[in-house]
């Protein structure tokens, strides 16, 4: 659990966040905060490198331009690879694959979720807990091992990557979820839409859903973290997708032997994926904060 | 004896993960995935697949593959390892007591820091302390470990100063604690991802614990500040603590993992990026179960040290 999350946890648990109506006012409030703008920041420009940077790529990904591993080599900028290849060329192209792969898991991780906790908390009784203990269990075992798990056998294919990612994140999001939902289901409106005969899922994804959008985006954002890190961890082992691809958590893995002569090649990444994620945080923490400030009716 | 009740419920409970784990693990490494596929190709001649199948033993039906497997693992007989023949335990040896140590150490580092951090910033709260460290909280919090760790060895032992080794070298049978210096920038990365969890929660106790009506009456006492801080305010604001401390606790269990493959250390964590690497089915799957054996007893014990140390908890037991 994350401090964020501990932080919404708690004012879950004390009733003081059940349901941030005025999704506006929610954004509005942690666009006042600073840490909300310097990460807004820090995304753009790192999601701006990942998704624009393939069009200014003065070499190809797997281009041989010099001698490997030589930090000066003429025509460079940054120097080159392992393989003798262009160190920035392959760092503007590398990004684009840990960010799709991130935001599709989180996606999906979020969507299942979301869907589990819904269903827990509107059905209470033993489902609820069949669900939920369920959850628990999927908790006992540290994502990255599961990952590696995985890709034991069933080899590090995008979407063998994508759907254990989005599995690591399924409990948590159920969990906030549920939570959340859990003093929107009680409500007036919720009672008048079962006496108007609409259907379950009408309920659950028009009525209750919108109630529990705030702490879903907080934690949309956490999540987007820890898959990006996730993903990263893979790729810095050697788990990557594809050989050789531009990516950059496996240039961290491939340079990193020649951090002393040629650090570029491993600095790069480093600072992109440093900068990606606690800028993604900092929004996370941002929205929280507006998410638990609103609803105690005080601009955060 | 509510309180006997309670702790064979929760073992029970810890038993049955343990289980659902196993069939977890199993499935997604031999029978979702095909082990003899993933280390010949998919190219490969039928004839050496069916060679293969017949020694790894993959030709028995998956329950008896599966029931074989958990039978040994309870009896202490986890298999061989697919690329030498030699068994499991064998092939791990010192480093499950390597990895193990590495816990431990990083524990009794980042616990007591993580304690005083968040005690420190909840006495002077607000103050240049606190923000200070709640900002560093918040990015470090953000902070891949392979991340963190790789700007230490950046840091502190190749580009901008050499002060501590970058990789640790341990020969086989030697303790890891013969060169503590190596074990520095380790125990370092491992506690920088337990601090900013652990003394953000411990600081929220500890503001908590100050407002109460006892700590008012020490200070009114006369005590000095200090005193009622430590002495007074400390012990109950640890009790809240303890789930988020035996959280990050698990959570160094698969720390480890990356944590050794960054600095070279020779425990689990990095036999376990090798049996990836090679397809070594047996020895991955044992050392996941061993990880997630660690992840749940650690959390059976924070549990039923929280119910003991707080009274509210323990009574409301029936």
């Amino acid at each position: 659990m994350s401090v964020i999350e501990a932080g919404l946890q708690a004012g879950l648990d004390s009733g003081r966040i059940d349901q941030p109506r005025r999704h506006r006012g929610v954004l509005v409030a942690a666009l006042g905060l600073w840490r909300t703008r310097i990460g807004l920041l820090l995304v753009a420009v790192l999601v701006g490198i990942a998704v624009l940077g393939p069009l200014f790529a003065p070499y190809g990904g797997t281009e041989f331009v010099g001698p490997p591993f030589n930090a000066d080599a003429p025509g460079t900028v940054f120097g080159t690879d392992k393989l003798g290849q262009d160190v920035w060329s392959r760092f503007l192209l590398g990004g684009r694959t840990i960010l799709l792969l991130a935001v599709v898991s989180t996606l999906i991780g979020l969507a299942v979720g979301a869907a589990i906790g819904l269903v827990a908390a509107y059905n209470r009784g033993r489902l609820d807990n069949v669900l939920m203990r369920t959850m628990d269990v999927v908790f006992a075992f540290p994502n990255l091992l599961l990952a590696l798990v995985a890709v034991t056998t069933l080899g590090r294919r995008s979407w063998v990557i994508v759907l254990i990612v989005a599995f690591t994140a399924v409990p948590r999001v159920a969990r906030i979820t549920r939570g959340a939902a859990l003093g929107v289901v009680e409500r007036d409106f919720v009672g008048a839409a079962e006496a108007l005969g609409e259907s379950r899922t009408h309920i659950l994804g028009r009525e209750i859903l919108p109630n529990v959008a705030g702490p879903l985006l907080v934690e949309a954002n956490l999540r987007l973290t820890y898959s990006i890190a996730l993903i990263g961890a893979l790729g810095f082992l050697g788990f990557g997708v594809g050989l050789n691809q531009p990516d950059w958590a496996q240039m961290i893995n491939e340079n990193r032997p020649a951090l002393s002569t040629a650090p570029w090649g491993t600095l790069l990444p480093i600072f992109a994926i440093a900068l990606l994620t606690v800028g993604v945080g900092l929004v996370a923490d941002g929205l929280g904060r507006a998410v638990a400030g609103v609803d105690r009716g005080r601009p955060a | 004896m509510g309180i006997a009740k309670f702790i064979v419920k929760r073992v029970l409970l810890g038993v049955l993960t343990l289980v659902v784990v196993s069939i977890v693990v199993f499935a997604l490494t031999q029978a979702l995935g095909d082990p003899v596929e993933a280390i010949l190709g998919r190219e490969a001649q039928p004839a050496s697949v069916a060679a293969m199948r017949e020694q790894l033993g993959l030709n028995r039906p998956v329950i008896t593959q599966y029931t074989d497997w958990l039978t040994g693992l309870v009896s202490g007989d986890p298999g061989v390892s697919f690329t030498n023949g030699v068994p499991v335990l064998e092939v791990l040896g010192d480093r499950i007591w390597n990895s193990l140590f590495l816990m431990l150490l990083s524990a009794l580092v980042s616990i007591p820091i993580a304690i005083a951090v968040g005690t420190y910033a909840a006495a002077r709260r607000d103050k240049a302390f606190d923000s200070t460290s709640s900002a560093t909280s918040l990015v470090l919090a953000s902070m891949p470990e392979f991340v963190t760790g790789l700007l230490l060895i950046v840091l502190l032992a190749t580009n901008v100063w050499q002060v501590f080794p970058a990789v640790v070298r341990i020969r086989p049978g030697e303790a890891p604690w013969v060169d503590l210096g190596a074990l520095v920038l380790p125990v370092l990365t491992l506690t920088l991802g337990v601090v900013p969890y652990v003394s953000r929660v411990m600081r929220a106790s500890m503001i908590e614990v100050l407002e109460s009506d006892y700590i008012e009456m020490a200070r009114l006492k006369g005590l000095p500040e200090r005193t009622v801080v430590w002495r007074h305010a400390l012990p109950n604001a640890i009790g809240p603590t303890l789930q988020v401390i035996a959280i990050n606790i698990a959570y160094l269990a698969g720390g480890v993992i990356v944590v050794e493959n960054i600095f070279n250390y020779p425990g689990i964590g990095l036999a376990l990026r090798d049996a990836v690497t090679d397809v070594n089915v047996p020895v991955v799957q044992f050392i996941a179960m061993l990880i997630a054996g660690i992840y749940v007893v650690v959390n059976l014990l924070a549990d039923v040290g929280t119910i003991l140390v707080t009274p509210r908890l323990r009574t409301r037991l029936r």
